[in-house]
């Protein structure tokens, strides 16, 4: 049968057929899909612009005019948390892709040379990982000083390790295939036999990764808002609104309830899918 | 049933597997008798079925997705199929034993060879260790292992290839089953070790008075080892007849195709013979003779109706409509 | 004799391994000194059990790898004295067939990808062209034109192989390394591949290096043949007169070991006992002398030089020193 990490055209419709089948898996795609959907057409969707509030209606427990209530400047909570699905979704795509750009090179590159490019590149990933993940962004942003862009390079460039490490394993596997053999026979340069070859075949670890560090990223990039060190006021982002929140949780839990489990399910939506993505991408889990 | 010595008798057995909504007809409708003593040589090309077989016999078929749907398996006069899971237990490894291509794949890499051998004497023979530790010395002596002392201490990886299927002999035969079923038990090795090793199967028949199914995609295996042989395409045996007539008189169009396509050592020829076409699809296999879609010499009734087999001179059957009607009885 | 094509002379591949908690340096001796030639239009049979080099000659000769020592001359060029860009477009001169037939295709390129590669690399074909020439590439193989767009997972083990034999031939080389190209297939899609390749050399005027562990095949193809044993050539001539009458005591014992296919014909019992020695602790002198009944007291002492006994047929054995 087929080798791990290789996924063929006529396997999708393998790997659908199992995902389908994954109960976990439809929850989370379908939070996921919703949660996009919502971010890609907030100004539709929200009922009250995000940001003007009237002080008079501070901090209103839901009621029909306010679903979800208002906040401590009384703004409306539902509107303002549509609004910060898309600050997230924004960090979240940014982010990723730096890492997932960066990541993956450095990995392909590192699996494919060895030696002591790969050494090099493998030791400056463990640096990286040896910084609990949340401290490693902290440092970051400590030198690049808070806010929306410079926490979208801290969460990114703290993901890079996991993709070079995944890229890197799958490409060493790869390239003792006979067809990396067959490549080089016939003349391929290493650019080609890196993105024609060795990439095309590493896409489902990428994918899987990609799906769930969304996940990670999300929490930490309203981690570091929380604690004032990313998006900064009054920009609705669920991280920073739920640190305003704090002060106000005895007199207005919701608000806090609310952002939190935003972010809670937001989460679990992208780890239950991509769970369920590496299971259908994972021959060893075939029946 | 049967004749007086007849050792393994199969009876139309249909073994099918189920996946996705498909069938598989993986066996269907084998039948064939092993005598005691003697080597029955079952040869065909990857999915006729030739392992299904062998894993048939012992009722090693996984459930799901495989089952034994029909059929009769009568192994010293009883029916293997009927028997519980608990009989049948007791007759693998003791009255019937397997071999494998891999011996890696069936022996424990991480216990010792001598462990191994003693643990499935023990169970069978019912003694005691020290007996199950010369018993093992014994048997690994027997298949020419130079130090058995210290094979015995030694792990599985320890061994090359060809020591390794010793080994897997040697553990095999310490219960002195009835039948052996070896499954491609050369084909990982090199020609001058498979050779040592076939000639380790003969040496040990004769002593242990075993008789072996021997499965195998290689005619010259066959020719050397065989008294009877089955040629298999498909699910079904389509010829059988003693090693003789049938490498000096094959019938079957598929038996002379597969005979034409092998380059010879001993002759030469410029170009070899070609079956057209491929291996069916064993979920949707052809109507009537399974290899008709294949065969230059098909005629009228080949896409309608299975042939049933007709024994064109002494124990020699074949399952053909060129050859019906020559049986004289049917 | 006609104009050799490739020159082999001296050819040495050490693979470096590493032993132990020390880390002792200790070397694999893939390939240990083997010369071979091959003349323009000819099949070079190269036979031996696994472990004995023969891959690994195939690989150096195409420069997938690099050899410790020796020399590989192409067409007169010395391989080792060209620079990058020139190995780079020599390359097209000489291709490899695979031996698995699933592992040889990249699975996310279609047939047309596959085959056209090689042709875009070298400058062969426009992009307007390419696919038309793959098509007309297949059908010499027994492909359709219509498997263009197709990816390998749907194909079967022998097309997939007719596959990798029309990637060998796109463009155009003049040599082929064929590695065990039939040894993963059955035996009747076997003679379908076997019987394309003798057809192709007719057609395309190609050079064979045919590697192989089975020893009918080597003979239905090759017209010399050269006998591998733990990395260097025991034996090597034309193949009536080596399977006719073997000298080498291992060529002797190779061929007795075959199974025929008559029954009725008992072997020779000229079994070889025991197994092949370790490449990274060959045995002295000759390396076959462990395992040889003829073994004389100079054997363990002296390594046998491989040299001409008659016309066109070599040993390295002292029995015929």
């Amino acid at each position: 049968m087929n080798e791990k990490g290789i996924l063929k055209t006529g396997q999708i419709a393998e790997v659908w057929r199992r995902l389908r089948r994954n109960r976990a898996a439809i929850v989370g795609g379908v939070i996921v899909l919703l949660f996009v959907f919502i971010a890609i057409f907030a100004p539709w969707l929200s009922p009250y612009p995000p940001n003007e509030g009237e002080l008079t209606k501070r901090l209103k427990p839901p009621c029909r005019e306010h679903l979800l209530g208002t906040d401590p400047l009384g703004r409306d909570l539902l509107s303002r948390v549509i609004y910060g699905a898309r600050i997230s979704l924004q960090v979240q795509i940014i982010s990723v892709s730096i890492a997932l750009v960066v990541g993956t090179l450095l990995g392909m590159i590192g699996g494919y040379y060895g030696g002591r490019l790969d050494n090099l590149i493998m030791r400056l990933m463990d640096i990286l990982l040896a910084f609990p993940g949340i401290f490693l962004a902290i440092s970051i942003i400590a030198v690049l000083g808070p806010g929306l862009t410079n926490l979208m390079l801290a969460a990114g460039i703290y993901s890079i390790p996991q993709f070079a490490r995944i890229v890197r394993g799958s490409v060493i596997s790869l390239k003792e295939k006979e067809f990396i053999e067959a490549a080089r026979a016939v003349g391929e340069g290493d650019i080609d036999i890196l993105f024609r070859y060795l990439l095309p075949n590493s896409m489902a670890p990428i994918i899987v990764q990609t799906t769930l560090r969304m996940a990670t990223v999300l929490l930490t990039a309203s981690g570091l808002s929380f604690l004032g060190l990313g998006v900064q006021p009054p920009t609705a982002e669920w991280g920073a609104m739920l640190s305003n929140a704090r002060a106000y949780l005895i007199t207005a839990p919701h608000v806090a309830t609310v952002l939190g489990l935003a972010i809670m399910l937001v989460v679990m939506g992208f780890n239950l899918f991509g769970d369920g993505l590496r299971d259908s991408l994972d021959p060893r889990l075939r029946e | 049933m049967g004749k007086e010595n007849t050792l393994l008798s199969i009876k139309n057995l249909r073994t099918h597997f189920y996946s996705r909504g498909h069938t598989i007809y993986a066996l269907d409708g084998v039948s064939f008798e092993i005598e005691k003593g003697m080597t029955f040589g079952l040869v065909g090309e990857t999915g006729c079925g030739k392992s299904v077989t062998a894993l048939s016999i012992l009722r090693l078929i996984p459930y799901p997705p495989g089952k034994i749907v029909q059929g009769e398996i009568h192994f010293k006069g009883r029916n293997l199929l009927r028997l519980s899971e608990e009989e049948i237990r007791s007759i693998r490894g003791k009255e019937i034993s397997m071999i494998f291509q891999e011996p890696m794949t069936s022996l424990n890499p991480v216990f010792r060879i001598g462990d191994q051998m003693m643990e499935v004497i023990m169970l069978h023979q019912k003694v005691g260790k020290p007996v199950a530790y010369e018993r093992a010395v014994e048997m690994l002596e027997r298949v020419h292992m130079p130090d058995a002392r210290k094979i015995m201490r030694q792990f599985p990886h320890q061994l090359s290839g060809g020591m390794r299927q010793r080994a897997m002999i040697a553990m095999e035969l310490s219960c002195r089953p009835y039948l052996l079923i070896a499954d491609e038990p050369t084909t990982a090795l090199d020609v001058t070790i498979q050779a040592q090793i076939l000639r380790l199967l003969k040496e040990m028949k004769k002593e242990f008075d075993t008789s072996i199914l021997l499965i195998t995609h290689d005619l010259g295996v066959i020719a050397e080892m065989c008294d009877r042989v089955g040629v298999m395409y498909a699910g079904s045996i389509v010829e059988e007849a003693s090693v003789e007539d049938i490498f000096k008189d094959p019938k079957h169009p598929y038996t002379r195709g597969l005979w034409g396509a092998i380059p010879r050592m001993e002759e030469e020829k410029e170009t070899l013979s070609v079956i057209p076409g491929m291996v069916p699809d064993l979920s949707q296999p052809p109507t009537g003779c399974k290899f008709h879609p294949r065969c230059t010499f098909r005629f009228e009734p080949c896409d309608r109706f299975v042939p049933p087999p007709a024994e064109v001179s002494e124990g020699h059957f074949v399952a053909c409509f060129l050859y019906q009607g020559k049986d004289g009885n049917g | 004799m006609a104009e050799s094509l490739l020159e082999v002379r001296g050819l040495k591949k050490y693979f470096p391994i590493q032993k132990g908690w020390w880390k002792e340096r200790l070397y694999i001796r893939a390939v240990d000194g083997v010369d071979l030639s091959i003349s323009r239009g000819e099949v070079l049979g190269l036979v031996g059990e696994s472990g004995c080099g023969k891959t690994t000659v195939g690989r150096l000769i195409l420069k997938l790898i690099e050899p410790t020592e020796g020399e590989i001359i192409f067409e007169g060029k010395d391989l080792s004295k060209l620079d990058k860009k020139e190995i780079h477009s020599l390359r097209r001169s000489f291709q490899i067939i695979f031996q698995d037939p699933f592992a040889s295709l990249n699975p996310r390129m279609t047939v047309a990808e596959i085959v056209g590669r090689p042709m875009e690399i070298h400058g062969l074909v426009d992009r307007y062209q390419r696919d038309e020439r793959v098509a007309q590439l297949l059908e010499s193989v027994g492909l359709q034109r219509e498997h263009l767009y197709r990816y390998p997972h749907e194909f079967s083990g022998g097309q997939r192989q007719r596959i990798g034999i029309a990637r060998a031939l796109a463009t155009k080389p003049k040599l082929i390394v064929a590695d065990e190209p039939t040894s993963a297939l059955d035996v009747s899609v076997q003679a379908q591949i076997l019987n394309l390749m003798k057809e192709l050399k007719e057609v395309f005027g190609l050079t064979y290096l045919f590697i192989s562990h089975n020893i009918g095949v080597i003979r239905h193809l090759s017209d010399r043949v050269g006998v591998m044993y733990l990395g260097k050539v025991v034996e090597m001539g034309k193949k009536k007169g080596l399977f006719q009458s073997p000298l080498h005591p291992y060529t002797k014992a190779l061929l007795a070991a075959v199974p025929t296919l008559d029954p009725k014909k008992k072997r020779e019992e000229v079994i070889l006992e025991g197994d092949v020695q370790s490449p990274i602790n060959p045995p002295r002198g000759c390396r076959f002398h462990p395992r040889c009944r003829y073994a004389l007291p100079r054997c363990p002492k002296e390594e046998p030089l491989f040299h001409f006994v008659e016309e066109d047929r070599s040993v390295a054995c002292h029995l015929y020193g």
